[in-house]
């Protein structure tokens, strides 16, 4: 994104704005633009179970790091990824986020925000209920995601394959 | 085409190196196969450490019929119909929970003691002179015959079929190398399972298990992926779980070969008998040594050593020794398929092990795993295109041998398509019992 970062101290509009355009950027698949918006040590995370606290000793749905991003995003262009053909597309249907935290000392601020995602491809089309988690930090004047929780709806169900970003 | 009543139109559907098409898309065989295949044989419904203390249980179906695995107040485990016996009921509805000293029957408060006997029913009286304590209805749950081997807890719907021993036969070493993994011996399963529906008949899942090829080719985008992230690190730095895990999606077809595959009566199989994508996976000296102090050093090695890639028992379970991950096939139509993917945790190992099994589970297995991806996608086009007015047969021709079902338990190339074959003999054995077999 080429826009300049926010200046301090950030405001809520930045960050509720942030969680928007974050989703606008995976709607248009602009998968590396989306991946610069993760800190180095970023993560994505979604649980198996609700209210999960423990992500190395119990089993999730997805954990990746910038490296795991990467990669599946390196995939996603792939000509031999099969699962892509034909290509999955997907939607975010945004509730305003929530501000959860504000520390504006150490740069660390906290959303929540209901949505529905959708992807379909071909024929096929589901809807997930999720709701996510950021947590965004400032580094180098520019808010960046140290992590992105997903907590879905119907985590526990047998679920069909997903796979773009929810 | 009637199948139900026609064992002979059943044996024509396998021959020893093809199969016909309806077995992945006739709903009658489906329904043939509940009662023939699913009913008759021992399934794999959970294991005892899911229901550590009395009362303890946990829900889930065999063939269409929900059923309970509950520990009672004798300390033993036992598989019940989850049907109560007054009007059809179901006792319990969560997956798991803890029911106390009885089950009562939210309908009509039916109770009954957890081995399933009646105990009490309200307005008692009113069934005085009925013909109720003669009837099924009058006694108990619907027990259903059960065996805990090592904590693996396995059911047989039917009143009449193979022993647990005819089934499996050698095949339960496989478990019991799990359990020795430990150095306690004891395996817990570690939190939920992560479940998949796709699709596509089971057997079309089933078959790709221990199928060696199609790494090369359905798998290309994962292991190109990995590659590039792996000389994208920063010199000497470690390798990172998740790569080490995937890298060796991209072995080539000569490291499959020499992986190699063994069969086993009954439909079961066992693939990387000789090496997997799991043998270079880093060294966990912590873990040896617990496991040398446990069994001795020669012992230790001797349960290391046996780390295959999959083994299958048939119909529907699969075990992965090298990462102690079990897969549950539950066939929910004939197009349409469940996976539950659990872990189970070594007592007394380091973390280490858990951490790797997890991390498996979700890079390979989960909904969202890029590896399952093209899997999941070529086998909803096999079923889709199967049905297409062209040839019905499907090949299993590769590396057929004449004479191979006679070699019992053999070891052959980690290419050939005998675990497939192997599987639709023992499926035809069920399905048509009876018929005689084509030489194979």
């Amino acid at each position: 994104m080429s826009a300049a970062a926010p200046p301090l101290p950030v405001g809520r509009e930045d960050l509720i704005d942030f969680v928007y355009r974050e989703a606008e950027l995976l709607d248009e698949r602009q998968y590396q633009r989306w991946l610069d918006l993760f800190a180095e040590d970023g993560r994505y995370w979604i649980p198996a179970q609700p209210g999960q606290t423990d992500a190395r000793l119990q089993v999730s749905l997805m954990l990746e790091d910038k490296l795991l991003l990467r990669a599946r995003i390196e995939r996603l262009g792939g000509e031999r990824t099969f699962s892509q053909q034909p290509e999955s597309r997907g939607l975010h249907v945004l509730q305003r986020p929530t501000v959860t935290a504000m520390n504006q000392e150490r740069g660390v601020f906290g959303l929540r925000t209901r949505y529905l995602y959708i992807e379909t491809r071909a024929t096929l089309q589901h809807t997930f209920a999720c709701t996510a988690q950021h947590t965004l930090a400032c580094s180098g004047g520019a808010l960046k995601i140290v992590e992105k929780r997903i907590d879905l709806l119907n985590a526990d169900a047998p679920l069909p394959m997903v796979q773009l970003f929810m | 085409m009637n199948y139900r009543d026609n064992p002979a139109a059943i044996r024509a559907l396998v021959e020893p190196d093809r199969v016909h098409r309806d077995v992945y898309l006739d709903p009658e065989l489906f329904e043939l196969e509940r009662e023939r295949v699913f009913a008759r044989s021992w399934v794999f419904v959970g294991h005892d450490s899911q229901v550590a203390a009395a009362g303890d249980y946990v829900t889930t179906s065999i063939a269409g019929t929900p059923i309970i695995m509950v520990r009672g107040q004798d300390g033993c485990v036992r598989v019940l119909e989850n049907r109560c016996a007054h009007k059809g009921g179901m006792l319990l509805s969560r997956a798991s929970g803890s029911a106390g000293k009885f089950l009562r029957c939210p309908y009509h408060a039916w109770s009954y003691k957890l081995d399933g006997t009646l105990i009490a029913l309200p307005l008692k009286a009113g069934y005085a002179g009925t013909r109720l304590s003669a009837a099924p209805s009058g006694l108990r749950l619907a027990s259903i015959a059960s065996r805990n081997h090592r904590g693996f807890v396995f059911a047989r719907l039917a009143a009449d079929g193979p022993s647990f021993e005819e089934h499996f036969g050698a095949i339960t070493a496989v478990l019991d190398n799990l359990a020795e993994r430990s150095p306690l011996g004891r395996l817990r399963i570690a939190g939920a399972c992560l479940a998949s529906v796709i699709d596509c008949n089971w057997k079309i899942y089933l078959e790709n298990i221990n199928d060696g090829v199609h790494p090369v080719s359905t798998h290309e985008s994962v292991a190109r992926a990995a590659r590039d992230a792996a000389k994208a690190l920063p010199a000497a730095s470690p390798m990172p779980m998740a790569l080490e895990q995937l890298l060796p999606f991209g072995a080539s077809y000569e490291f499959f070969v020499n992986a190699g595959v063994r069969v086993y009566p009954h439909g079961h199989s066992i693939f990387g008998t000789r090496a997997s994508i799991h043998s270079g996976y880093g060294d966990l000296p912590d873990y040896v040594l617990a496991l040398e102090a446990a069994h001795g050093a020669k012992r230790a090695r001797e349960i290391l050593a046996f780390a295959p890639q999959n083994s299958v028992l048939f119909p529907s379970l699969v075990a992965k020794n090298a990462l102690q991950t079990l897969r549950v096939i539950r066939p929910l139509a004939v197009d349409r398929t469940v996976i539950e993917v659990w872990a189970l945790e070594l007592v007394g190992a380091p973390d280490v092990l858990l951490e790797r099994t997890l991390t498996y589970n979700r890079l390979a297995f989960s909904p969202f795993s890029i590896v399952a991806h093209d899997d999941i996608h070529v086998f909803q086009t096999v079923q889709r295109a199967l049905a297409a007015n062209a040839n019905p047969w499907v090949s299993l021709h590769r590396e057929h041998v004449a004479g191979e079902a006679a070699a019992g338990a053999a070891e052959t190339s980690g290419t050939s398509e005998w675990p497939m074959r192997n599987q639709y003999q023992a499926w035809a054995a069920l399905m048509a019992p009876g018929q005689a077999r084509a030489p194979a």
